[in-house]
């Protein structure tokens, strides 16, 4: 795959802040690559560097190997974490007005299917519902039928069945080959949608490569979750990890695990097994929580 | 192909539609800006229309019992002026001074006399008045302004003035708001250029202004009967240009702040000595040199003086040219800075 979007050794600096420090990386045409981190870890600045917005103080961002032009913003789009609309206008009137911003945009009507926007097309833009909304500002981020779509943290605040809603949209968007930046602290929603991931902290990339690469390499075991009482049976000496009433197993090897602990009289009624994740992950890499 | 000057026309005309259709369904909004003007028409109508209130009063020193009308003096019967006998010259002249009467008359002397303060509008008119009234110990010269009434003087800075707060409010608050919610910052993803962006919220504003402000002068012509001299072709270019000029003032305070309140003080800060020195209510005539150089400064000095030539004296667009040009330079002075600290976001 063509590489499309290029950082190069991208600085930003404010005063008394280095935000972002030497981010090197390249998006692979028709690929969703994710920037990862906690609040504060620098995305935000690096993916308005890569929209154009934001002047690095150093390095550079190239778009198809050339450096950005003054045609750039009418080939991308932007959907920003928080951002307000025109007040009192409905949302086809919003369609509308910013269609007419862009030399070409696709119809109304195949925005509307895309991001299924039929239920309150006629509706006030400030009445609209979280996941509502934010489906109108991705329709907006679409319309001029961009090559790079960018997604600033575009689930943040939304309840659990909207974000999976939206999960849904992003996957009908990527299988039309669009190639997709994205911001997210929500590791699952990484994992999910994203092809390539970095992981940011401190302004710097402390991992890179596939979510299930990354995994891959950083662990070989699973986690049992029990309840401190139950796990507080077992003494053997394998690695666990306390947080707060419950107890974290890793261990490789599942049945081992799980027969020690029927040895030892431990319930399992309450038994959870599940596999690492990028949250792990980063706990590991950082020593500290992703949403701490 | 694209034309760049066509798509410049296009996403200046989108940003002017939506910022217009956001205002006029903002009924609170349109309300205040063609209920506030109303309530100034009905207030001037009040104040200087009322039956038998006078508009000016006037003092006069007589020898007792002598009976002050038309038959001691052609200037005792003019209506619309309260005359009433005063004692003391001293007293009375201070009055004057004041401005808490508008003449003082000495009959007691020979030939006789009267005072007026040169810094009082309503002196100068009502002088005028003395003049055209005739009656030989006054007479002192003839005049052509007899028929002026305060109301046709000061209804061009009140409307003037109303239209100031429209202009600058109307537009800085609006960007202040916008750039505050980030909704600055989703346009500035677009293709869409600072410049297009003030000039699409300028052509909104003062679309909206113009109108509201023709709909006020019509009701003030028909509530007060103002005197219009001029032509309305005059009176709504130079309108025109001024709202131009004051939306752009606008446009520079709004270039850069985030903070609604900050835009509020600002604004106030500019609007006030406006209203003060640019002679809404009194006339400038009088004040200190260095005051009326920075009057000449101001967009709403040269819409009142350039209003009040057309509707009073009658003058053309040839007469208020200093007015025009003066108005068109601080446009795109305005214009220019406002663009050149333009910031899409907060800091």
């Amino acid at each position: 795959m063509p590489c499309v979007l290029e950082a190069r050794a991208l600085v930003k600096h404010y005063p008394r802040v280095r935000a972002v420090d030497g981010v090197s990386f390249e998006v692979q045409q028709g690929s969703c690559f994710g920037l990862l981190g906690p609040n504060g870890a620098g995305k935000s600045t690096t993916i308005e560097m890569l929209e154009g917005l934001l002047k690095p103080t150093s390095g550079q961002v190239l778009f198809r190997a050339a450096p950005l032009g003054s045609h750039y913003r009418e080939r991308v789009g932007i959907q920003f974490q928080s951002t307000a609309l025109q007040e009192r206008l409905t949302t086809r009137e919003n369609l509308r007005f910013f269609s007419s911003l862009y030399p070409r945009s696709r119809t109304l009507a195949e925005l509307i299917a895309l991001c299924r926007l039929e239920e309150f097309l006629d509706r006030d833009s400030s009445k609209l519902s979280g996941g509502q909304r934010q489906r109108l500002l991705l329709a907006i981020a679409l319309i001029n039928e961009p090559e790079v779509l960018f997604l600033d943290e575009p689930t943040t605040g939304l309840d659990p069945q909207a974000r999976r809603n939206f999960w849904d949209l992003v996957q009908g968007i990527k299988a039309q080959g669009k190639t997709i930046v994205l911001t997210t602290h929500y590791m699952e929603e990484a994992y999910l949608l994203c092809d390539a991931i970095v992981i940011v902290d401190h302004g710097k990339i402390i991992a890179r490569g596939s979510p299930a690469a990354l995994l891959a390499e950083h662990f070989d075991d699973s986690v049992l979750e029990l309840p401190l009482v139950e796990a507080s049976k077992l003494n053997d000496g394998v690695s666990c990890k306390q947080k707060g009433d419950v107890v974290e197993i890793h261990t490789p090897d599942i049945n081992g695990a799980i027969a020690r602990l029927l040895a030892a009289g431990a319930s399992l009624t309450h038994l959870r097994i599940r596999q690492r994740t990028l949250e792990d992950l980063f706990l590991e890499l950082t020593g500290r929580e992703l949403r701490a | 192909m694209s034309n760049p000057v066509a798509d410049s026309w296009r996403r200046m005309r989108a940003a002017a539609w939506a910022r217009s259709l956001e205002f006029l369904r903002d009924k609170s909004a349109v309300g205040w800006n063609v209920v506030f003007p109303i309530f100034l028409v009905l207030g001037l109508a009040y104040i200087f229309s009322g039956p038998g209130q006078p508009m000016f009063k006037v003092g006069v020193l007589s020898p007792i019992g002598i009976v002050l009308d038309a038959t001691l003096h052609p200037f005792f019967g003019t209506p619309q002026v309260q005359f009433y006998r005063e004692d003391q010259r001293g007293p009375a002249l201070h009055k004057v001074q004041l401005q808490r009467i508008d003449m003082l008359i000495d009959l007691r002397a020979v030939p006789g006399r009267y005072w007026v303060n040169d810094q009082s509008p309503k002196g100068k008119l009502l002088e005028q008045l003395l003049h055209g009234a005739g009656g030989e110990p006054l007479q002192r010269q003839a005049t052509t302004g007899a028929q002026v009434r305060y109301v046709d003087w000061v209804a061009p800075g009140v409307l003037a003035m109303s239209m100031m707060f429209s202009c600058l409010f109307g537009i800085g608050y609006v960007i202040v708001r916008y750039r505050k919610s980030s909704y600055l910052k989703r346009l500035n993803a677009t293709p869409l250029r600072a410049f297009e962006f003030l000039l699409a919220q300028l052509a909104s504003r003062l679309l909206l202004i113009v109108f509201v402000n023709a709909v006020v002068f019509a009701a003030c012509r028909l509530l007060l009967h103002l005197r219009m001299e001029g032509s309305y072709s005059a009176l709504i270019s130079l309108t025109v240009l001024a709202a131009f000029a004051m939306i752009a003032m606008g446009l520079v305070v709004s270039a850069r702040i985030s903070s609604e309140e900050l835009a509020g003080g600002i604004l106030n800060v500019i609007a006030t000595p406006m209203m003060v020195i640019c002679g809404v209510f009194f006339s400038i005539d009088g004040a200190p040199r260095a005051l009326q150089i920075v009057a000449q400064l101001l967009p709403l000095t040269h819409l009142i003086s350039g209003a009040r030539a057309i509707m009073l004296d009658g003058a053309g667009l040839q007469q208020i040219a200093p007015n025009l040009l003066a108005l068109a330079v601080m446009s795109l002075f305005y214009l220019v800075l406002g663009a050149t600290l333009f910031k899409w976001r907060q800091d």
